[in-house]
């Protein structure tokens, strides 16, 4: 995918700069972007150092496992026909904290064991499966609930407040969630 | 919204208290573990870099040569009937494609418009409320080896459009 968004972006720009008579400032953008891409890295490395830091006290304290815990009740009411004590529902779960918490690499590896596990309930079949319909619609409609990220390029793009966004972000995250939540809940009602 | 403000300069702050109070409570070495996670924060970002300088200087050139604004222009005259901001549509659709691309739109949306004004705000929490949509959903039911997605696609696309437009809402509330 990014091979031919990436081979794509560049090419145009460079057609379309040709063009537009901008083949100066194409030079200079290319030089600079990939210096302001080092210098973005370098804020990125503090704060990433902290959350990740922070996480790490969290998974060993047990608030981790915890806030797993809490989240069982939500995971049997959108999975009801996933046996009990499946390991996929403790993959789904495992993947929907990551989420929530923002740790990215310890979400996706979660989610496709999440997938492999529900591929054998659903007889190897490749049509999807009503439960990987509602997994991947809860996976997409974002979970995250502080967008750390965000929060560290408006900070090095000289924002007054970069963690402004965070709790109007958690209302938005809410409420595309819900409507996920509705939708797939509709079709699977619909199928089963 | 002035709750939604100062909920925000709340959350973070509250986190760590409660963060770090727990792994005092709980008789943890709190210090050691968080000098080995910022080490693990660190490597995750060099992993990044690579392709944040590469994408960054894919958005460069597209800025540089006016083929972005030539865009949001073309868009932004079918937008301008939604009352959606033209500057945010390629953005909104890059999205769906690719995070470290839409990074990319963003960082650009920031630096010429400011990380505070309506479309940084706006592009700020659209990007902390929506997911790469075609990427998940390949990469994922890929390791099923499943190609009929039957309801997922359009479920997905609602949640996006969906967050989208309370990103609008909110930024402009703000």
């Amino acid at each position: 995918m990014l091979n031919y968004l990436w081979g794509a972006m560049i090419i145009i720009g460079i057609v379309y700069g040709a063009i537009n008579g901008t083949m100066t400032n194409i030079t200079a953008a290319a030089l600079d972007s990939a210096k302001e891409a080092v210098e973005l890295c370098i804020t990125m490395v503090g704060i990433m150092g902290v959350w990740v830091g922070l996480m790490r006290i969290a998974e060993v304290s047990g608030i981790i496992k915890a806030a797993t815990n809490k989240i069982k009740p939500f995971v049997d009411f959108m999975f009801p026909t996933i046996p009990k004590n499946h390991k996929a529902r403790e993959y789904i779960t495992t993947n929907i904290i990551a989420n929530i918490l923002g740790l990215g690499w310890a979400a996706t590896p979660a989610g496709l064991m999440a997938m492999e596990s529900l591929k054998e309930l659903n007889h190897d079949s490749e049509k999807a499966s009503v439960d990987m319909c509602t997994f991947l619609i809860i996976n997409i409609s974002s979970l995250q609930l502080i967008p750390i990220n965000i929060i560290a390029y408006r900070s090095q793009y000289g924002s007054a407040n970069p963690g402004i966004i965070t709790a109007p972000a958690i209302v938005a995250t809410t409420i595309s969630t819900i409507v996920g939540i509705i939708f797939a809940k509709i079709m699977a009602v619909k199928h089963q | 919204m002035k709750i939604l403000i100062f909920l925000s300069d709340f959350i973070m702050p509250l986190m760590i208290f409660y963060i770090v109070g727990f792994g005092l409570l709980m008789k943890k070495n709190i210090y050691d573990e968080f000098i080995k996670g910022a080490a693990d924060g660190f490597k995750t970002v060099l992993n990044i870099m690579p392709t944040l300088i590469g994408l960054m200087m894919g958005v460069g050139i597209l800025r540089a040569s006016g083929f972005l604004n030539f865009i949001a222009e073309l868009i932004g005259k079918a937008t301008n009937y939604i009352h959606f901001p033209s500057e945010l549509v390629p953005l909104a659709i890059v999205r769906l494609f690719s995070s470290s691309a839409a990074t990319g739109l963003a960082l650009d949306l920031f630096k010429e418009f400011g990380t505070d004004s309506f479309i940084g705000l706006a592009a700020s929490i659209m990007m902390g409320c929506t997911e790469t949509v075609f990427y998940t959903m390949s990469v994922y039911f890929m390791a099923a080896k499943v190609t009929k997605t039957r309801w997922t696609l359009p479920g997905a696309l609602l949640c996006t459009v969906t967050g989208i437009i309370a990103s609008t809402i909110l930024a402009r509330l703000m």
